[in-house]
Formats: structure tokens, C-alpha cells, sequence
């Protein structure tokens, strides 16, 4: 159980560092509602993204990506607004959603793949 | 972009269309989309690809992949598309050769493991290939010898996923797995129907089945149980003559489809027979089902012989199904987005007991059977299927006497009746080179009584003697004209004689 939340906090850092290097300026990191939880929030470009990130330490159970299902999309989308409306600032935002999956092997350099303007 | 393509076959009944399959990957979250009028188990197949790709060591893109069927209006049906849609779907990703993967119609159905399962309907959808100008088709190692049948295409036979993509030249090693195999096809045998020499005291009714398969007639038998209609009616089939390659292309696939036997290596020569039970539905006569259209008894008898035993007993809808076959050859099955069409040229042999209790016209019994009720049941043969039916004639019980005259007659075998039919048909054929018909049933009497071809008027006395009293219709003349000329034929004469005109008469008298 330990492990596999170590391994997500590192993944986490991994795509917010991913993020930075390209330019984007996180501004959120693990928000939290009731309704769960956004793992990055950055802006980049005049849009608020919100990221999703999946770390894996091998593909033998599939690809990351594929653990982002239909209602886990659903559940960005709400989160999303959530998030909008918590920290309104009156002025309106155009918003996407980007998934990052990691690949993370406990050995060598992980591999890291990102989805933008997930529909 | 990220494009793969390649080609299958979509069969509607019996004829097959190509489609192209197209794989697109774009940048979205993992899935398979399978567009074009997929049908449920066609739609299912992003879920066995995706696994017998894995499971192949060629794990699909993590991208959403969308897989087109062209043309996409044309509905598509089950698992055959597997191959080809997990094929594109690497050729996208550019793990095999593109150039490779087009110049190939793919045919099969993925276990979840990776190895392909035979399918059904390989026979004319290699067919439908070929007719569009392809040379190539890859299919699952148990369907290679029944495509093979189609003359002049290139087939590639592989036993899973991983292997038609070393084919395309993936850079993968060979894993060496067990091929599925199909059902197996039996063994033929020739005379399984038994011999036309266990015909025991029925003269007349053996020389009807020879008039009947010389000249390719329908026959109605009448006579009580136990009389031997079934028996005769069996023997049929086994004194037609050899299939051609064509008419034995379609019997073989039309089994392909799923109506009747497997398909083995080498075409089966020997024409089919079937002998639907009276309870059959129209449906299950002519052919239908809801989304694939399946081919009926009469489809399957194509090429052979359509026995319906007791048939007044069948519901007068489906033997009034039967009178477009026999119409036109063919069978056309109409739903609200297509229209599937089979071949459906069969001899028809009707039996019927004489009444409901059987026994009418038997001597030494007696008919339990009110007047109307008699009447009745024969009634339910309508007028238009019974045109259609040149031989009527009666099969009565074998008597003591006959049985114990038996064994000292010599009997004529079926291998000996089929010789004698063979020679008839040629005759027949040679003479109606010249006309769009080869036999003797399919010819018009307007033809028969033409000049140059009518018998001469010494030999048609007694017939326009019966014509005049009003004994017979100028249909039942023309009927009886048809008939006489398959007599002649299998004598060898060039013209039908007053005694073979005297034949054709006995004929018809089972009934007017």
C-alpha cells in the first residue's frame, strides 16, 4: 500500500516538473472537494489545465491511459467546475484537460507520455 | 497521421463485398471504435483484438484507435473482420508493412490467445474476393483447404495474429502455436442414400425416377404408408448425374454458410439432398434470420433434390414459398436494408398418401376417410405448385407375388441407372444447343409443338385423341410433350414414339 502511494507522489512530481520544464506554471497540486481530487492544476498559454496523472511501474496489467476510464473523464469534467468555482475570480477561463501517464520502472529512467484536450 | 489499411470480404447471403478496413489512431485516451454498420458480434471485435494483441506480444497503440468499414453503409455481420481490423490496427501503429498488408483480403476470427478461428462462408467470400479482381487472401489454418477451392487465388494459411504480421514483415520472432481446428468433414460416400437395386417389385416408379432425373422433372408420388415413396424418393438423388464445377462451387458454398455439411478439401461432386420435416416454416424453407440471412432447405437442396414427405401435411405458405425457385432458379430473401439472393434450382419430389388415413385406393382395405375430407387434403397441394410438376404418379403397395418374382429379375443399379441418365442428358443437351434451355423440363411447349420439332402425328394420335375428348388440358399436353421426350432421350430414340408418348400418358395418371 505504501508503495504504490510513494509511487504516485512520484509520478505526481515527475509530471509537475514534465510540466515546468515545458513552459507551464503549476498552480495546484492534489486539490481536493468532495467530489476527489485534481492531481495537477497549471496554466499554460491563457488556459487553465487540469491534469490527470497515472503512474505505473510496468505496462504487464496495460498502458496507464487505459485506467482512465469514462466516469473518471466524467468526474475530471466535475471537478473541473468545482475547482472554477472555488477560486472564481470573476474573470471567465478557458479550461482543458490533459492526462499524463508515467511509466516508472524501479529501475532506469521513467518514460512519460501526455494526452492534451482529452474529450 | 497515423493510418492502416487493408481489406475483407462482408457477405450477404451468398454474395460478398469487399470492404476496406481502415485503423486511424489520434491522441485520446485508449480505445477501439469499430464504425460502419458493425453488427453486435462485429462490434465485440475491439475487445478481442485488443486482448489477442496483447496476449500476441504486440500490444495495440495507447491511443484511441477508430476503425472504419467501407463502404460504410453497407451492414456488416460477424467475427470474420477480426484479422483484418487487428492487422490495420498494427499497420497504423507501423509495426508492419503497409505496401504488404493492402495487396491481401484478410478473412478470420481472434481467440483471445492470438490464434485465428475458422469462420464460416470462407468458400464465397474467397469467391467475392476473387471476382474483385484480388489474387491473395489470408486465412485461419483450418479454412485453407475450402478456399483453396476457388481456382487461381494465392491463399495464405497462418494459425495466429502474431504470424500474419511476420507475413506483412513484422520484425517479431515466431512463436509456434497449435492451429484451431475446424470441424472436420466427413468422409463421402457415395451411395449412402443406399442402392437403386433395393428397389424391390416398383418397375414403374424406378422408370419415373429415370425419366425424372433424365430430364430434370418435378415428380409427385402418390400412394398409401408404406408403399416405399420414402425409399424411392432417397434413391433419386443418387442417379443424378455428377455436379459441374460451377453448380458443385455453389452447393459447397452454400454449406459453408452453414447449411448442412462442412466443407473438406476437393469439391463434392454428388448433388445434395433434403428433406425438410412437414412442421418447417417458410423461414426455414427458403431461408431468412435476423440479421445474417441463412439459407434454407431449399437453398441447400440446390443442385440436388427438395424431398418434402407428407406434403399436404406443409402449411400452404411454404409450399407456396417454393414456386419463385422454381420460377426462376432462385431465391431472393428481402430485408429492410438488403436483399440477399441464393441459388435455388432443385428437383422437387412431392409425396402425399392418397387421403388422411392413407388408405384410399388399396386393395383388401378400406378408406376410413369422410368424401370432403378426401378431397380436401389433396386440395392443399395448390393448382400453381402442382403446373409445376410434370410427373404425377401413383406408388402402390408390393405384392407377395412381386416380392417372391424378386430375386430372379435382374435390377437395375443406381451405378447403371446414372450412366443411362448421363447419355440422356447429353442427348437432351445436344438438341437444345441451339435454345437458351438444357433440359427437358425447362422447355416451354410452345417450343415442343413447333414445327420441326413436334413428334410426327402418327405417334401424337392417341394424345390428340385424349386432348379432344376432353380427357386432358392443352397444359397436361404439353406437360405429358416435355415428359415424352425424356423417355425418348434415355432409348436413345431421336423422336418421341407413340409408345413413348404412351409412357408419358401413364405418367401422369396419378392424378388430372
Amino acid at each position: 500500500m505504501g508503495d504504490r502511494i510513494e509511487l504516485g507522489r512520484r509520478g505526481e512530481q515527475l509530471a509537475a516538473d514534465y510540466l515546468t520544464a515545458r513552459g507551464y506554471r503549476v498552480i495546484g497540486r492534489n486539490w481536493r472537494c468532495r467530489e476527489g481530487e485534481i492531481d495537477v492544476i497549471a496554466e499554460h498559454g491563457g488556459e487553465t489545465v487540469f491534469v490527470e496523472v497515472k503512474t505505473r511501474s510496468s505496462t504487464d496489467f496495460g498502458h496507464p491511459f487505459e485506467a482512465i476510464t469514462l466516469g473518471k473523464m466524467a468526474r475530471m469534467r466535475r471537478l473541473a467546475a468545482a475547482w472554477c468555482e472555488a477560486s472564481s475570480t470573476g474573470t471567465r477561463r478557458r479550461i482543458r484537460i490533459d492526462a499524463i501517464a508515467i511509466i516508472a520502472p524501479r529501475t532506469g529512467s521513467p518514460s512519460i507520455e501526455h494526452l492534451q484536450r482529452l474529450s | 497521421m497515423k493510418l492502416g489499411r487493408t481489406s475483407s470480404v462482408a457477405l450477404l447471403g451468398m454474395t460478398g463485398t469487399l470492404v476496406e478496413v481502415e485503423a486511424n489512431i489520434s491522441s485520446q485516451l485508449p480505445g477501439l471504435v469499430i464504425i460502419g454498420l458493425p453488427d453486435t458480434a462485429l462490434s465485440q471485435a475491439s475487445h478481442r483484438v485488443r486482448a489477442a494483441a496483447s496476449n500476441s506480444g504486440m500490444p495495440l497503440s495507447a491511443h484511441h484507435i477508430t476503425v472504419n468499414l467501407s463502404p460504410a453503409s453497407l451492414p456488416k455481420h460477424g467475427c470474420g473482420f477480426d484479422l483484418a481490423v487487428a492487422l490495420a490496427c498494427l499497420a497504423a501503429a507501423g509495426g508492419i508493412e503497409q505496401e504488404s498488408l493492402e495487396r491481401v483480403v484478410h478473412l478470420g476470427e481472434l481467440a483471445l490467445d492470438g490464434r485465428l478461428r475458422p469462420i464460416a462462408g470462407v468458400l464465397p467470400a474467397v469467391a467475392a474476393a476473387r471476382a474483385a479482381g484480388r489474387s491473395r487472401v489470408m486465412v485461419p489454418t483450418a479454412c485453407v483447404e475450402e478456399a483453396e477451392l476457388v481456382p487461381g487465388m494465392h491463399v495464405i494459411g497462418v494459425a495466429s495474429l502474431r504470424d500474419a504480421a511476420i507475413w506483412h514483415g513484422g520484425k517479431f520472432d515466431p512463436e509456434p502455436v497449435d492451429a484451431i481446428a475446424g470441424p472436420v468433414a466427413p468422409v463421402r460416400e457415395d451411395d449412402d442414400a443406399g442402392d437403386l437395386a433395393d428397389v424391390i417389385g416398383q418397375d414403374a416408379a424406378v422408370m419415373a425416377l429415370q425419366v425424372a432425373a433424365a430430364g430434370g422433372h418435378h415428380l409427385l408420388m402418390l400412394g398409401p404408408p408404406g408403399a416405399g415413396k420414402t425409399m424411392l424418393a432417397a434413391r433419386l438423388a443418387g442417379i443424378l448425374p455428377d455436379l459441374d464445377d460451377d453448380a458443385a462451387l455453389e452447393v459447397s458454398a452454400v454449406r459453408s454458410l452453414g447449411g448442412g455439411l462442412p466443407v473438406g478439401a476437393g469439391l463434392s461432386r454428388r448433388p445434395p439432398i433434403e428433406a425438410p420435416h412437414h412442421t418447417a416454416t417458410a423461414a426455414a424453407m427458403v431461408g431468412g434470420g435476423s440479421g445474417i440471412i441463412k439459407p434454407g432447405a431449399a437453398v441447400r437442396a440446390a443442385h440436388g433434390v427438395l424431398f418434402l414427405d407428407e406434403a399436404p401435411e406443409f402449411p400452404a405458405a411454404v409450399l407456396d414459398a417454393l414456386r419463385q425457385p422454381l420460377e426462376s432458379g432462385r431465391i431472393t430473401i428481402h430485408r429492410a436494408n438488403a436483399v440477399a439472393a441464393f441459388p435455388a434450382r432443385f428437383q422437387l419430389v412431392l409425396a402425399a398418401n392418397p387421403c388422411p388415413c392413407g388408405l384410399f385406393g388399396v386393395a383388401r382395405e378400406s378408406c376410413t376417410c369422410p368424401p370432403n375430407l378426401r378431397r380436401r387434403y389433396l386440395a392443399r397441394l395448390s393448382g400453381p405448385l402442382l403446373d409445376r410438376i410434370d410427373i404425377h404418379f401413383r406408388v402402390d403397395r408390393v405384392s407377395a407375388a412381386q416380392l417372391r418374382l424378386a430375386p430372379d429379375k435382374p435390377r437395375l443399379t443406381t451405378a447403371q441407372a446414372r450412366e443411362r441418365i448421363v447419355e440422356a442428358r447429353s442427348v437432351a443437351r445436344a438438341r437444345l444447343a441451339r435454345t437458351p434451355w438444357r433440359m427437358n423440363a425447362e422447355v416451354p411447349g410452345r417450343w415442343l409443338r413447333s414445327d420441326g420439332v413436334r413428334p410426327s402425328s402418327s405417334s401424337l394420335a392417341a394424345l390428340d385423341r385424349a386432348l379432344e375428348r376432353g380427357v386432358i388440358t392443352m397444359r397436361g399436353y404439353d406437360r405429358i410433350l416435355r415428359v415424352a421426350w425424356s423417355i425418348a432421350d434415355l432409348d436413345g430414340a431421336s423422336a418421341p414414339s407413340a409408345e413413348h408418348l404412351g409412357q408419358a400418358i401413364f405418367l401422369r395418371k396419378g392424378s388430372s
